[in-house]
């Protein structure tokens, strides 16, 4: 035996202890990077909060419960934009989520590998469309058609009555369906492809249809994925400002109809801010802000709480 | 080098029907003429001509990449399900003509039953949802019919004891021999004629693997089995009939030679079954 065998003990100690160091250091560079994540987090929320104080002192309760929202009289009632925000996210999402999952398992199971190709990028390219190009198509393209062709056919649901416009809840959601759909699309599909051939060909070797094969090995894998990409797109409606601004009507009234103009957080914001001047006005707009940030946080935490009840449960799927 | 004494891999009276075979091969379950397949333009395997005999266990066996398994999702047009896959020859099921155009693969699955490589449970079903899923599949919903035929599943795979009392709780949450008996309990509930199984045993330990092999021998008496193994000793001890394939370099897989388990690990017809049985080979 040679001397190296000796020197090979120190060699690995001094190794271990390089690698510990190492791994030291890189733990702490990712805990600096979460610390400062966190930081900005309460930071943002912090100044908004300050500046919107006075706001919220003025108005009381009634800022997030009163419906009127009138500057020239100092008074701000953050309802009108709640549901606005609500309502265009929700209409969205119930269209974006059946269409987007319906098409990412198309794309996925049934498509021929080249069109499903060729689908694929399209749909991400989409996704890389600006939201003022959304914005404006839907005004100048969509709202013309909606006015003309759809929503007079609509009457007869329940919640759309009032004069046809080119802009409007409907509208909104309708183009912020369009902007989520692509996130869905790609995300869902991504996850159908992961899933193993193992667990497709368990249905399969039992006598199972694809239809079958689908429901009961692909759509309980990935559900929990779907749901983290429908908070996704959720996140970006919820916010989404440019495009709505061009289409929701801004209208700072509580929507009486899926069709009447409205006006959403982020749109109203965007809309005022630069032209408030009247006393409280840009203080209440941050508090919109601050109202938008805890929707938000609200919306993330009730989608986890579904991923965690949905990834937990033991369900009869077949 | 020398391989293993032949005769030690048979227990001498594992198989009693083994000696009367010698003169009457059972009829075949399944029928095979000209088999081959392709993958896009790449032929995988050809002119495979066999007949596996119903009620026995037949093992395929063979270096990797031969086409075992190739062959055994042929029988149940399992290929039908992969981009690109295209089978040629016949295979007959009894004297169904498995490929016919009129036959619809899914029924054929139903009545081949197949059990895979990896323990492959619906992760987010219950035991007892895993074991009726081929009934529900097939559109069995009377809780009557479902229960029977899962507590009755479950026994012939030596896992109705060990489960009964948990049968709503997750499949994860067995063992993996546990799991794989599952997986074959999943398969008998609907009640096939012919069960395939590829490597069933490869990813479980010693003592899991000999429960499988005790319990294949139980389950022979109710259908016929056919096994892809890579253990010499696993083909030995469950196999009545044994089937040798082989790639070579100037051939694709094909069906070296056939027949009695006993025969083929004696006194084999071809030299290459030999080397390959002795572990020259492969
Ligand atoms: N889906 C596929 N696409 C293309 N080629 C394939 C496909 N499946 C199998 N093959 C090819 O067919 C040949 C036989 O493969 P097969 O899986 O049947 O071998 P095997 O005998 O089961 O091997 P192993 O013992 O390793 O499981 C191999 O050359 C393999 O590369
Ligand atoms: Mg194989």
């Amino acid at each position: 035996m040679s001397a190296g065998y000796v020197t090979g003990g120190r060699d690995r100690r001094r190794l271990t202890r390089h690698l510990r160091l190492g791994d030291r250091a890189y733990r702490r560079v990712l805990q600096g990077f979460g610390v400062f994540v966190l930081v900005i987090f309460v930071a943002v929320g912090a100044t908004l909060f300050i500046q919107a104080w006075p706001a919220f002192k003025h108005s009381g309760p009634g800022f997030v419960t009163g419906t009127t929202w009138d500057p020239s009289h100092a008074i701000y009632g953050a309802v009108p934009f709640i549901a606005g925000t609500l309502f265009t996210s929700a209409i969205g999402l119930a269209l974006a989520i059946p269409i987007g999952i319906g098409a990412a398992i198309f794309l996925a199971e049934y498509a021929p590998r080249r069109i499903s190709g060729a689908l694929g990028m399209l749909v991400e390219l989409l996704a890389a469309v600006p939201s003022v190009v959304y914005g404006l198509w839907g005004f100048l393209v969509l709202g013309p058609i909606f006015q003309n062709t759809i929503e007079p056919r609509l009457s007869w649901l329940p919640f759309a009555h009032g004069a046809p416009l080119p802009v409007g809840l409907l509208l909104a959601g309708v183009i912020l369906a369009v902007m989520v759909l692509p996130t869905i699309v790609a995300v869902t599909r991504d996850l159908a492809n992961a899933v193993p051939a193992t667990s497709r060909e368990a249905v399969f070797g039992l006598g199972g249809t694809r239809w079958q094969m689908v429901r009961t090995a692909v759509l309980p894998a990935i559900r929990t994925g779907v749901v983290g990409a429908v908070v996704l797109g959720l996140g970006r409606a919820l916010g989404e400002t440019m495009a709505v601004t061009f289409v929701i009507g801004n209208t700072n009234a509580v929507p009486n109809s899926l069709i009447a103009p409205a006006q959403t957080m982020a749109s109203l914001i965007a809309n005022e801010f630069t032209e408030a001047t009247e006393p409280f006005h840009a203080s209440a707009l941050l508090g919109i802000a601050v109202l938008l940030l805890v929707i938000a946080v609200i919306v993330n935490a009730l989608a986890r709480l579904l991923v965690w009840s949905v990834s937990r449960e033991v369900r009869e799927t077949v | 080098m020398t391989g293993t004494p032949l005769k030690t891999f048979f227990a001498p009276d594992s198989r009693s029907t083994v000696a009367a075979e010698a003169e009457a091969r059972p009829a075949p379950a399944i029928t095979v003429r000209g088999l081959g397949v392709r993958f896009g333009s790449k032929l995988a395997l050809s002119g495979v001509d066999m007949d596996f005999p119903t009620g026995r266990i037949t093992a395929l066996i063979g270096p990797s990449g031969c086409g075992k398994t190739t062959l055994l999702r042929s029988l149940n047009r399992l290929h039908d399900t992969t981009p690109g896959a295209r089978v040629l020859g016949s295979v007959h099921l009894g004297d169904l003509d498995v490929y016919a155009p009129e036959i619809n693969p899914t029924e054929i699955r139903a009545r081949i039953g197949m059990v895979f490589q990896r323990p492959n449970p619906f992760p987010t079903l219950s035991i007892y949802d895993n074991v009726v899923s081929g009934l529900r599949l097939n559109g069995i919903r009377k809780k009557a019919i479902l229960n029977d035929a899962a507590e009755s599943a479950l026994q012939s795979a030596a896992l109705w004891d060990s489960v009964s009392h948990k049968l709503k709780t997750s499949a994860m949450r067995l063992s993996g021999g546990e799991q794989q008996r599952l997986c074959i309990a999943r398969a008998l509930a609907v009640e096939p004629d012919v069960l395939l199984m590829d490597e069933p045993t490869s990813a479980l330990d010693p003592i899991a693997t000999s429960r499988i092999e005790t319990l294949l021998r139980a389950l022979v008496k109710q259908v016929t089995i056919i096994i892809v193994t890579h253990n010499m000793q696993q083909a030995a001890r469950v196999s009545d009939y044994c089937a040798f394939l082989m790639v070579e370099e100037d051939r694709v897989g094909h069906l070296v030679e056939e027949g009695l388990t006993l025969q083929i690990f004696s006194k084999p017809a071809d030299p290459r079954t030999e080397e390959y049985v002795t572990g020259r080979i492969g």
